[in-house]
């Protein structure tokens, strides 16, 4: 026992030694948020490294969520700036007010003390696209000729699914039949489409995916789409906070061209071959653009250095080990006790089990969105994720503890007491040491599924595997992916494997015993 | 002495003992018979206070045992329950001294009982490094009644201590506890359904049914003067084992040891 502590103590200083580490930032630091797909990380990391550029400590959390998450986030301050698209501040954003034109779309955000950069250059539209060979042979070339074919099956991006200009509205705008429609990542409707699981799917203009994946983008001949230019939205206090580095983003303003953002596009998403990482597409960007030198400067703008595969894993496996040690040690210390007072008291422990219970059906991304504004003053990246996790954990440790107690057969039970032994020394001498097995296995069940729910933290910026698993998620890129996802189950067999030497220490030697 | 005062209890909807009186004699051994369901547990449960009475009261030494000074009480008796109720994660010797160990005692002090206590018990003294899982039932049952002894109290209440056991360990042990019984001249209050055992081991017999005690008296007076025709019925459905009882535990008669 002596032994478990002496380990549970020194996770305990690593992990705090982590949010020591985790909160100690400078005094002015920018957060730059990007979406869960690639030009949105390219145009977070343009900013960001502009920023540092000028001496600005700028952070940027790469592929956060969706649009509702970094609106989210930058109405309450987790983040500053972040990329998005003026179709998605109108239909998405501001959709129950009818706004059009770049003056009002101003003024409905000042009232959210959000301002909008002018167009960055370029207008990344929703279009509908289908592969070429099986649009030709049906003869689609517009929005309108789906009509015609009502049995297509069409897999669409959630958001998509349900935003103003949406499928919805697109629907009722052409009269579309179809009505196998399903829901699914941008980056897995591609392959969906190859594999022939679906026939359309929803497309930026700017996706290198229509040249790899040979598609045919649909005239939109009803003119549904509005134009989606990206602009900067950031927060109205930066003016005062930070004008330099307003003035600074505000550079980027008609800098950036369709052309030039295909590029980067394909490059970051080639279908084959070495992929060029975001950073370095951004540092290259920003060198050739003369325009972005300060006069008296003559330096170029440096991609952060990359780091070798070994080095990076080491870092994703602290990230990730910290996540789950530290949700776990603190889930520990509340859930046994909380099993302990379920046993004690039956009518207060029916309420505790259907509360952590409830806690478990929360979707964990949803839970992640309630946390991170409750949790902002601390940081947005590790204690939403810990917290999370830490809410999950709960559950099978809770009710190990109770089953485990209350599994102790009534005549051993009141063997203790007839000792004359009080309550709190039958808890420690007999209760808690004959459940030992059972609370030691509930703490197992939550460290296994922690190291795979951990890889959540890769969305909201906390790293870990999840980060790997997530990027690779968004380029389609399997090996990535791979990067994130061995260690996390090699992880979660030395989780496995860990907790079976615990036993031994835990769980007293008579109860490991077969009868003779 | 321990006296029950017109002590009701009752689980639910179910009365497991009608207002009872019962005087328990220092130094004698009680023997509490009679069919299951018949409230014998029951008393013996409410003299050590793991159940209260509904109303009345259990008085030892003329001490009511209350909430308030039960702990103290249950460390002057010592219960033994049917499957020894032993705690598995810990060894023989650990079950035994668990209690003095809690109440810091000396090292010495304890080794010094342990040792007194296996002597008294027969119990080899290298099986006390073992744990429960690892003993035979008798030796659980060993174990059991140094645990009860263990803090030298002046009660010992015993739940169908054999019922368990396989018949010719059974009455090995039953001689052993009989002897013990004497040896120590405590005040033994035993629950057993089996009338042989009980005219064995009673100085004292009652017998219940349905929660009531029927009659009370040596072994003898139940057999001639029954009070009760559930008495006779009782003693007839019951002769047969006991005077087969009677032929096993004859002196001169060997036991095997009992191991496994």
């Amino acid at each position: 026992m002596r032994r478990f502590l002496s380990v549970i103590g020194l996770v305990i200083t690593c992990s705090s030694g982590g949010f020591i580490f985790a909160q100690n930032k400078p005094p002015l630091s920018v957060r730059i948020g990007s979406k869960f797909f690639t030009e949105s990380v390219i145009l977070g990391e343009i900013i960001a490294q502009l920023l540092r550029h000028n001496g600005v400590e700028a952070i940027h959390k790469q592929g956060l969520g969706g649009t509702t998450f970094l609106w989210e986030n930058l109405q309450n301050g987790s983040i500053d700036i972040y990329p998005e698209y003026t179709g998605t501040i109108t239909q998405e954003l501001l959709k129950c007010q009818g706004i059009a034109g770049e003056d009002a779309i101003r003024n409905a955000l000042d009232l959210r003390q959000i301002k909008m950069s002018r167009p960055l250059g370029f207008n990344d539209t929703y279009a509908i696209g289908m592969p070429e060979s099986l649009a030709r042979e049906k003869g689609i070339r517009t929005i309108s000729d789906l009509r015609n074919h009502p049995d297509l099956k069409f897999g669409f991006t959630n958001e998509f699914l349900n935003r103003g200009d949406g499928w919805l509205s697109l629907k009722d705008r052409y009269e579309l039949p179809q009505r196998d429609v399903r829901g699914m990542e941008h980056a897995l409707a591609y392959q969906a489409m190859q594999a022939g699981a679906i026939q359309a799917t929803d497309l930026y203009t700017t996706d290198p995916e229509i040249s790899y994946y040979d598609l045919r983008v649909l005239q939109d001949d009803k003119k549904h789409f509005p134009a989606y230019y990206a602009v900067l939205l950031y927060r109205a206090d930066l003016e005062e906070r930070a004008p330099d580095v307003v003035k600074t983003i505000l550079q980027l303003e008609g800098r950036i061209s369709r052309a030039a953002i295909l590029e980067m596009n394909a490059k970051a998403k080639p279908k084959s071959g070495e992929r060029i990482s975001e950073a370095r597409l951004a540092a290259d960007f920003l060198s050739e653009n003369p325009f972005f030198f300060k006069p008296d400067e003559s330096g170029e703008f440096l991609a952060p250095p990359e780091m070798n595969l070994i080095k990076r894993l080491l870092i994703l496996t602290w990230q990730h080990l910290l996540l789950v040690a530290s949700s776990l040690v603190a889930a520990v210390l509340v859930s046994v006790p909380l099993g302990v007072l379920a046993y004690r008291r039956p009518a207060f422990g029916q309420f505790i089990l259907g509360g952590v219970g409830i806690i478990q059906t929360i979707p964990s991304l949803a839970l992640l969105v309630l946390l991170i504004p409750l949790l902002k003053d601390i940081g947005t990246d590790y204690p939403p994720a810990i917290a999370a996790l830490f809410l999950y954990s709960l559950l099978p440790i809770v009710r190990n503890t109770y089953t485990g107690l209350r599994e102790i057969a009534v005549p051993i039970r009141e063997s203790a007491e007839a000792l004359g032994l009080p309550a709190r020394a039958r808890l420690w001498l007999v209760e808690l040491p004959l459940a030992s097995p059972a609370v030691l296995a509930g703490i197992k069940t939550s460290a296994v599924i922690n190291v795979g729910t951990a890889t959540l933290g890769g969305l909201i910026g906390a790293g870990g595997y999840g980060e790997p698993i997530f990027t690779g998620i968004r380029l389609n890129n399997s090996a990535i992916t791979m990067e994130g996802a061995i260690p996390a189950a090699l992880m979660a067999l030395a989780v496995q494997g860990l907790f079976e030497l615990a036993e031994r220490a835990v769980v007293p030697r008579g109860l490991r015993l077969r009868p003779s | 002495m321990m006296e029950l005062r017109a002590v009701c209890k009752k689980f639910g909807q179910t009365q497991a003992l009608f207002p009872t009186d019962l005087t328990i004699f220092r130094g004698k051994t009680t023997v509490l018979i009679g069919p299951s369901g018949c409230g014998k547990s029951t008393i013996l449960r409410l003299m050590i206070g793991l159940i209260w009475p509904d109303s009345g009261s259990v008085t030892v030494d003329g001490v009511t045992i209350q909430p308030a000074n039960v702990l103290e009480m249950r460390r002057r008796m010592g219960y033994v329950i049917q499957d020894g109720g032993l705690f598995s994660h810990l060894t023989a010797g650990a079950n035994v001294t668990l209690m003095a160990r809690y109440l810091g005692w000396s090292r010495q002090r304890i080794d010094a009982r342990l040792a007194e206590l296996a002597d008294l018990t027969q119990f080899p003294g290298q099986g006390l490094a073992r744990f429960p899982l690892q003993l035979s039932g008798g030796q659980r049952q060993r174990i059991s009644l140094m645990r009860a002894l263990m803090l030298d109290p002046d009660v010992l209440l015993l739940d169908e201590p054999l019922g368990a056991l396989d018949p010719m360990i059974r009455t090995e042990l039953q001689v052993d506890l009989r002897r013990i019984f004497q040896t120590l001249a405590k005040t033994v209050v035993l629950v057993t359904h089996d009338l042989a055992e009980a005219g064995f081991f009673g100085d004292q017999i009652v017998l219940c049914k349905e929660g009531r005690i029927v009659q009370q008296g040596p072994l003898a007076e139940l057999i001639e003067t029954p009070a009760d025709p559930f008495v006779t019925r009782f003693v007839r459905a019951q002769r047969l084992t006991l005077a087969y009882e009677k032929q096993k535990t004859e002196p001169g008669r060997e036991h095997p040891e009992g191991k496994s």
